[in-house]
């Protein structure tokens, strides 16, 4: 905090004898500090809650036909209604389930991957290429092939996850990992730390904002391939169910679904930035 | 000078823990003819429990002189001997793990040799109570101001209990009055723990503030031009009067070889 002070006071201008006397010259008024200034509390849910008043306000005023998108409060007993019969629960502890499965062993696998290849040049060698190139590759075109080699069951749709899940882990693991200062590994060589502490100690930490950066992504992909999965061959789970609504023509079911993987993807990703302000608190950074 | 000394002192000082010798010290960079000399058969002794500063106009090699004493790097020619292995590394900056706090970073220099949970601890708080950082354990090194990480830098330091102390212009960076206030601590931790120390520095006061010898090296490549005796009675000023005088002999020599380049 004293560092940013500092530099804020540097950048006034010089101002007249006047105002030195007037004991205002370390900041004018109406000057504006550097950076994005103080943190706004629940800041992360002002966007979103002002598009939710947007929409509120455009079904209240028959902007919005209902046909075309229901109205927000038409979707929330739609979804109490659904939930009350019993029929929710279950698609939604089906989609969560796919989802924290998928997401756990992708981020293991991107982890592994990331900590081979970034600490060895030849596994970078080995696994850097084909990861890229899985890259490239959306989810939807491996689909057919998973179809064929995994089947239709649960095995398939979290390998899906999982390899969507394991693209930006490694990318942003690995990245962390590799702009770790150099002097810290050579503070380690002259600590003499064997390979095991350098690891956990030194890699682990200095790689950690370079992965939790990865884990927001990797929450989004994950809910996003599992839409996919969920509506392309599945007999359950939210996706299902939009898409057996979207053939029975019933719009408020649909949005009742958006909303869920909305909010469910708003709260992981609050999570996970939750964890990066705990777990970062050694950084001083423009965030703070 | 600096032969007669290196060879009449080689043979009694080698075996004593603590001491450190170097004989024809050579290190080059690169190969054929783009090969850069950084040091050119350097000799130098230091006696165990003594304070040793190197000192050179940048480029001259000190630190890698430094690097090669720790073992970061390797030697092209020559031999370095220290019964004390490992030896001690003090840096200027970046000297703190910023994830770990002030107790964690002394602690991990203790890690590695396997010292139990229990006698880290005491032994971590204890060296921060040597180096005046009691009640700072658990801060982290962003929250403190540069002479206080430096100090957290010496405790850690002095957790790995080697003998040998090898310093790389660990003060570099700080204002003068915490300088001045870190010449007196290190002095002090110096007496108390009979360390040897090989201090690197482009400050001549500094220089010879701190060293019982100055050994005043050449640029590109590195040699050793002299090796001063600092005779001045301890504790001493870096504003006093003989170390002024010295300060002055020394710069003088190091002037020349800077002008020497420059022509």
């Amino acid at each position: 905090m004293t560092a940013v002070k500092t530099e804020a006071k540097a950048v006034v201008p010089p101002v007249d004898d006047e105002e030195l006397a007037a004991g205002r010259a370390s900041r004018p008024r109406g000057k504006r500090r550097l950076g994005p200034g103080k943190p706004i509390p629940l800041a992360f849910l002002i966007g979103p809650l002002l598009l939710l008043g947007v929409w509120a306000w455009g079904s209240a005023a028959g902007w919005i036909d209902d046909r075309v998108l229901t109205a927000p409060w038409t979707v929330v007993t739609t979804a109490w209604e659904r939930w009350e019969s019993g029929k929710l629960g279950p698609d939604l502890l089906v989609s969560t389930q796919r989802f924290a499965l998928g997401l756990l062993f992708g981020v293991l696998a991107g982890l592994v991957l990331a900590l081979v290849s970034g600490l060895s040049r030849w596994g970078e060698a080995i696994v850097d290429g084909p990861v890229q190139i899985k890259r490239s590759i959306p989810n939807l075109a491996l689909l057919p092939l998973l179809l064929l080699w995994f089947g239709i069951d649960e095995r398939m749709k979290i390998i899906t996850i999982a390899l969507g899940v394991l693209i930006p882990i490694y990318i942003h693991t690995h990245n962390g990992l590799r702009s770790i200062d150099g002097r810290y590994a050579e503070l380690a060589e002259t600590l003499r730390l064997k390979p095991a502490a350098f690891i956990g100690r030194v890699v682990l930490p200095g790689a950690l904002p370079g992965f939790l950066l990865g884990m927001r992504f990797a929450v989004t992909s994950a809910w996003l391939s599992l839409v996919v999965v969920e509506q392309v061959n599945a007999t359950s789970g939210i996706g299902y169910m939009m898409l057996l609504a979207g053939t029975y023509g019933q719009t408020d079911v649909i949005i009742v679904g958006l909303v869920l993987y909305a909010l469910l993807g708003l709260a992981s990703d609050a999570i996970v930035r939750l964890i990066q302000r705990r777990a970062l608190t050694w950084r001083r950074t423009l965030e703070d | 000078m600096t032969e007669t000394r290196t060879a009449s002192r080689v043979d009694d000082t080698a075996r004593a823990a603590g001491a450190v010798v170097l004989t024809d010290v050579v290190k080059r960079y690169g190969r054929g003819p783009g090969a850069v000399t950084a040091l050119d058969g350097v000799s130098l002794s230091v006696e165990p429990g003594s304070f040793t500063c190197l000192l050179g106009a940048s480029g001259c090699g000190k630190s890698t002189l430094l690097s090669l004493v720790a073992g970061l790097d390797d030697l092209s020619g020559g031999s370095i001997d220290h019964v004390d292995q490992p030896v001690a590394m003090m840096f200027q900056e970046s000297a703190l793990f910023p994830w770990l706090t002030v107790q964690g970073n002394v602690e991990i220099a203790m890690r590695v040799r396997g010292v139990g949970r229990a006698e880290r601890r005491r032994r971590a708080l204890e060296l921060l109570e040597t180096v005046r950082l009691t009640g700072f354990a658990h801060k982290r090194p962003h929250e403190l101001s540069g002479g206080m990480r430096q100090r957290v830098a010496l405790a850690r330091a002095l957790a790995q209990d080697a003998s040998v102390l090898l310093m790389d212009e660990p003060f570099g960076a700080l204002d003068a009055m915490t300088r001045d206030l870190l010449h007196d601590e290190l002095e002090r931790i110096w007496r108390e723990q009979g360390l040897t120390v090989l201090f690197v520095t482009h400050n001549v006061r500094e220089a010879v503030r701190l060293g019982d010898q100055v050994v005043l090296l050449s640029s590109r490549p590195g040699r050793v031009l002299n090796v001063y005796d600092v005779e001045l009675d301890r504790p001493r000023r870096i504003d006093s009067a003989p170390v002024a005088a010295l300060a002055a002999e020394i710069t003088d020599a190091l002037r020349e070889e800077v002008s020497r380049h420059a022509n």
